[in-house]
């Protein structure tokens, strides 16, 4: 089983985020879940929702504890939020932020991780450009797929268009394949 | 037809395939994607003769069902916590008057302290208001058992609530097999009521009832939910038939046949329960877990003869009476009618607190040790609440405790603490 993390702030787009990865693994034959956790429905507060990928069904409904990929929307939550916790091993770090990595200060929590598995992305520039609006979550998601082989972009772009339509849609793919192609070149 | 849907698509998907004739909805966390999903199947014409009203409050909603469905149609409405609340005079008029209204509860904690998340205080606030009530595990059966509710309830002439965990099961993407139109329309004939409101020839329903008729009109309702024991596994059976599926029953073993120590509980829990169960049999524990689908009406006889062989019993519930403790445990006693097995009392989950499969497995240890006081509460921040005690034994006199106990864990930092 693959589980996924996804932090951000409410206003970003993470609980779509995670229902389109449900939808993108699904797309993909595999069995998948995707469950937020809502804080109080609010811009800017801190919000979590989790995805579970897996050949199997599953039928586990606690939070994820050790996420095997992390996608953070938004790097100042580093300051707010113990978002490593229970990060596996071997685990992916996906990060929307315009900066260097070693700007950002989290050497220590990413010293364990194997080599290419700690991206960062600026999605939130990527998302004005393309889209018009701060939500970094399918730039991200277009991204995960080149940082990891758990999905395939075209899926992410199937689930884009289960949960938009016309020019927001259109808009949203090109934003997943920009992103795509940074994180590939990063 | 398979899907990756959100659970409460999934419901609205489906009651849409039950033809509903009357939807009253008034929105409210977080059973609302529920009925904001109908009311646009409705208003693009999806659903055949089906009229949706918007009402100002649950009490207008459950009043429309009332209504609706007294005058021969078949009416749904869903809500949850103060919602059920505020509609519980008429929650008790459908039931008193037998009127087969299938109402979704997306369960949620009652407030204060407000509490959006997901626990089963506002379904416990009905459990004596004579509806039927059916628990689901996961969003296949929350599709699957609004078929069969809708089937029950105008065959026993009770309504019927089907209570689904807010949140973990509302608001989750899952892949759900949708119930098709056909098998549907084969599962569930169309609503013949015994009589119903016609202003051309006028008739009373819902009439005074004195002392001398009262108790046999509460006994029938009785009556008519014991009959419903008979009739859910039969319902589940057929639905097998139609659906190759099986969703509903009374009550679910998982591996608690001959088995020392026996967890029972309702909802969602069980899919986290499950994998904790089989690591603790991989490690050599004797231990299964037994869900009640059926919670009214209560299957007595058939939870007794699946206890009758545990050394102990444990029940997670994610309600609360207090003053007494666990409402479920306590009609798990009174099933099991042995005071020589121990029936634990755990409440846990209140107010969407996580239930991990690791601090589960912490309990059930304890459990097996029989070290559970009673009533346990699971994952309780003892340190937190002896401040708190602290704090009001200094005083000595009432304070606002909900605020207090932000502020000692650090959520709310700038309010003040009397």
């Amino acid at each position: 089983m693959f589980q996924i993390r996804i932090h951000g702030r409410g206003g970003q787009g993470v609980v779509t985020a995670a229902e389109m990865l449900s939808i993108a693994a699904f797309e993909e034959g595999k069995h998948a879940q995707a469950i937020p956790s809502f804080g109080s429905e609010r811009m800017g507060a801190p919000v979590v929702a989790y995805v579970r990928i897996d050949d199997e069904p599953i039928e586990l409904t606690e939070p994820v504890m050790r996420p095997d990929l992390l996608i953070i929307q938004d790097a100042t939550l580093f300051h707010a939020v113990d978002v490593f916790a229970g990060l596996a091993d071997e685990g992916f770090v996906l990060i929307n932020s315009a900066r260097e990595l070693p700007e950002l200060h989290i050497d220590d929590a990413l010293a364990k991780l194997p080599e290419h598995h700690v991206c960062t992305v600026a999605a939130t520039e990527l998302a004005l450009r393309h889209i018009g609006r701060a939500t970094p979550n399918t730039a991200l998601l277009g991204a995960l797929t080149a940082l990891t082989e758990v999905l395939h972009l075209d899926s992410v772009i199937t689930a884009v268009n289960h949960k938009f339509s016309g020019e927001v849609a259109e808009r949203n793919i090109a934003v997943a394949r920009a992103a795509h192609d940074d994180a590939h070149a990063a | 037809m398979l899907q990756q849907i959100e659970g409460s698509a999934a419901v609205a998907e489906t009651v849409a395939t039950c033809r509903p004739e009357v939807i009253a909805a008034y929105p409210i966390t977080p059973q609302t994607h529920i009925v904001e999903g109908l009311g646009d199947m409705v208003k693009r014409g999806l659903i055949g003769n089906c009229q949706f009203l918007n009402v100002e409050s649950e009490f207008g909603a459950m009043s429309v069902c009332i209504g609706a469905s007294a005058a021969g149609a078949r009416a749904y409405t869903a809500t949850s916590s103060q919602g059920m609340l505020f509609m519980m005079e008429a929650v008790y008029n459908a039931s008193g008057m037998g009127l087969p209204i299938v109402m979704t509860v997306g369960n949620r904690a009652i407030g204060p302290p407000l509490n959006i998340w997901n626990d089963w205080s506002d379904s416990m606030a009905a459990r004596d208001a004579a509806w039927i009530q059916l628990f689901v595990e996961d969003n296949q059966q929350a599709a699957d058992v609004h078929v069969q509710a809708f089937r029950l309830a105008e065959a026993v002439s009770l309504p019927v609530m089907v209570c689904m965990d807010g949140f973990i099961l509302t608001h989750a993407y899952t892949r759900v097999d949708l119930p098709e139109q056909a098998d549907v329309d084969r599962f569930l004939p169309s609503f013949q009521p015994r009589q119903a409101l016609d202003p051309a020839v006028p008739i009373t329903m819902g009439a005074m009832v004195g002392p001398e008729a009262f108790a046999e009109v509460r006994f029938l309702a009785h009556y008519k939910q014991l009959e419903a024991l008979d009739l859910i596994p039969q319902h589940a059976a057929e639905f097998r038939e139609v659906f190759g599926r099986d969703s509903g029953g009374l009550l679910k073993s998982f591996e608690a046949e001959d088995k020392k120590t026996v967890v029972v509980t309702m909802g969602s829990v069980i899919g986290t329960l499950k994998s904790v169960l089989a690591d603790m049999r991989d490690g050599g524990a004797s231990i299964g877990a037994l869900t009640i689908r059926s919670y009214r009406p209560f299957p007595r006889e058939q939870l007794r003869a699946a206890l009758a062989g545990a050394d102990r019993v444990i029940v997670f519930e994610k309600s609360l009476a207090v003053g007494i403790g666990g409402i479920l445990a306590a009609d798990v006693r009174v099933a099991l009618a042995n005071p020589a097995i121990p029936v634990y009392s755990v409440i846990g989950g209140l107010g969407g607190r996580p239930i991990t499969g690791e601090n589960l497995r912490r309990m059930l240890e304890k459990g097996e040790r029989d070290e559970l006081e009673e009533p346990h509460f699971h994952d309780l921040n003892v340190e937190v609440v002896r401040r708190e005690l602290e704090r009001l034994r200094e005083i000595g006199r009432p304070g606002a405790s909900a605020e207090n106990i932000l502020r000692d864990i650090g959520v709310v930092s700038a309010s003040k603490a009397f």
